[in-house]
């Protein structure tokens, strides 16, 4: 609660502490320029880094849930073959369902391929069979290992061969983001570090007069913390809802197959991008709290 | 109230002070005087906690400088007026909340004050001028109204650097009377000024004690002058 009321008296301020510190026109739209780039910027780190977890979300669980087999054999036996594998599946335990695609389907797999005419009745094309596990999963070796034995056309795939490396991808692509946003944070505070530095070295006289008449270290920093946190607070404010405005009007990517995610936010995820301002500002806060309590006990 | 005992100070290797032992009590006025170089501004600088002696003890309400922290030398800067040579004013604020910056930034309440400040504008001749800015004020108006936050806080000491420095006589006249009368009020007052002028017309209505800084050591002056 302490803390509460000393947080609302600061944003409250002190007309009169914050007039001692003479207002500088170029450091203000510096530190609010950089506030509000750094904030930009942010959002689109941010955006990133949930687009990317979404990805290797649905990636790794649209795969995982599903296999297939692949049964190829002398025309003849193909029905044989296929009528023993869908035996085998429905007795391996983690097979929820398991199905033979019928020859439609199988046209519609090619098209994209081969094109729609093919005559694909003369194609020695495999059949495939399409399974789903349960929630714990299957034993895919020993699948592999019994399929082989009772129906050699038959292979399993189960897709990890060439999910892992897209999650892992997707994965790395998260990580990238997040540190991307370090280091903008790490940025921020370098900024406004600099920022306070010369507005203190600027402001060297009138420090020196505050102290001469009596003004405790901790009043002289209030006046420029309050000053900094406010304009990083307002470039903030303002770089975020530019940031989400242009996502927001980001051209869909979606008719491009619901494979890829477009870089943005979904539903609640709109809300993560808000908690940038505050962040911005309780970094301005610490950074030029630091620079200038450092500042005055070398200044004096 | 400020005890100086065996203080030294050195620049740079170079001894400016040595040996200097001084007492200020209430109600004491002194002259601090000799040529310029002498030492008259470090020595004030000692008095208020803005140098730490080289060697020696300086003790400022009882408390020894060396043992107090930034925050307890803030706090005994609000006992100590000081009105500074170059006058040191924030120039984007108008003169009537340069004086009232002492309490401005022990956080005392201005508007409370506002009567009491009204009456120190008029005892020093700048109800008029209350609303300029510093670079706007003539030298004497300056220094008037860095005697004015000098005392605001209704110091137990004032110490003055050449407040006369850059006025006429006249006004250095009004300005020794305006120390003369807080004198009498009870607050030790130091002056540092190679005005010998000034010091002769003060002595008629004080008994001031008149300290020479020589080679680095305070003398007091004879009846000479």
């Amino acid at each position: 609660m302490d803390q509460v009321a000393r947080v609302l008296q600061f944003l409250a301020g002190d007309p009169q502490a914050d007039r001692v510190v003479p207002p500088t026109g170029f450091t203000v739209r510096l530190t609010i320029f950089t506030a509000a780039a750094m904030a930009f910027l942010a959002v689109f780190a941010l955006a990133l880094s949930l687009a990317t977890g979404r990805l290797a979300d649905r990636w790794s669980d649209a795969l995982a849930r599903t296999a297939t087999v692949r049964i190829s054999t002398a025309p003849g036996q193909l029905q044989a073959q296929t009528d023993a594998v869908l035996e085998i599946l429905r007795t391996t335990p983690g097979v929820a369902d398991a199905r033979a695609l019928d020859i439609e389907e199988q046209r519609a797999l090619l098209a994209p391929w081969l094109g729609p005419d093919v005559p694909i009745d003369d194609l020695p094309v495999p059949q495939l069979v399409e399974l789903t596990e349960t929630e714990d999963g299957f034993d895919a070796e020993a699948l592999r290992l019994r399929l082989s034995a009772e129906t050699p056309g038959a292979v399993l795939d189960d897709h990890t061969r060439w999910r892992r490396p897209l999650v892992r991808a997707a994965q790395r692509l998260r990580m990238l983001g997040l540190l991307s946003m370090l280091l903008i944070a790490l940025t921020t505070a370098a900024m406004i570090t600099l920022a306070a530095q010369s507005a203190l070295a600027a402001n060297a006289r009138v420090i020196q007069v505050l102290r001469l008449v009596g003004a405790r270290d901790t009043y002289i920093a209030r006046a420029f913390v309050r000053r900094f946190t406010g304009r990083a607070l307002i470039g903030a404010v303002g770089g975020t809802v530019l940031g989400m405005l242009a996502i927001a009007f980001l051209p869909s990517a979606s008719s491009a197959g619901g494979f890829l995610t477009g870089l943005g936010f979904s539903g609640a995820q709109w809300l993560w991008p808000l908690i940038l301002p505050p962040l911005v500002a309780v970094l301005a806060f610490w950074s030029t709290r630091a620079t200038v309590l450092r500042m005055l006990k070398e200044l004096t | 109230m400020i005890e100086l005992e065996n203080v030294a100070q050195s620049y740079g290797g170079e001894r400016l002070l040595s040996d200097i032992s001084l007492q200020l009590a209430p109600g004491s006025f002194h002259f601090l005087t000799g040529p310029s170089g002498a030492g008259k501004t470090t020595l004030l600088k000692l008095c208020y906690g803005e140098l730490r002696p080289s060697a020696g003890q300086v003790r400022l309400f009882g408390a020894d400088v060396s043992q107090m922290s930034r925050d307890d030398i803030a706090q005994a800067r609000r006992r100590i007026g000081v009105v500074h040579q170059e006058c040191q004013f924030l120039d984007h604020l108008p003169i009537h909340e340069n004086i009232a910056l002492p309490l401005t930034v022990s956080n005392r309440d201005t508007t409370a004050e506002a009567e009491n400040l009204k009456e120190l504008l008029i005892w020093v001749g700048l109800r008029s001028r209350a609303g300029a800015l510093p670079p706007e004020l003539s030298g004497g108006e300056r220094q008037r109204a860095a005697l004015a936050r000098a005392i605001i806080m209704a110091p137990e000491v004032i110490l003055a650097d050449e407040p006369t420095g850059n006025v006429d006589w006249e006004m250095s006249q009004r300005l020794l009377q305006l120390l003369i009368e807080l004198n009498r009020m009870g607050k030790a007052i130091v002056i540092a000024t190679h005005d010998l002028n000034l010091i002769r017309a003060a002595k008629s209505q004080v008994s001031a004690r008149v300290l020479r800084l020589k080679d680095g050591q305070v003398h007091a002056a004879g009846a000479d002058l």
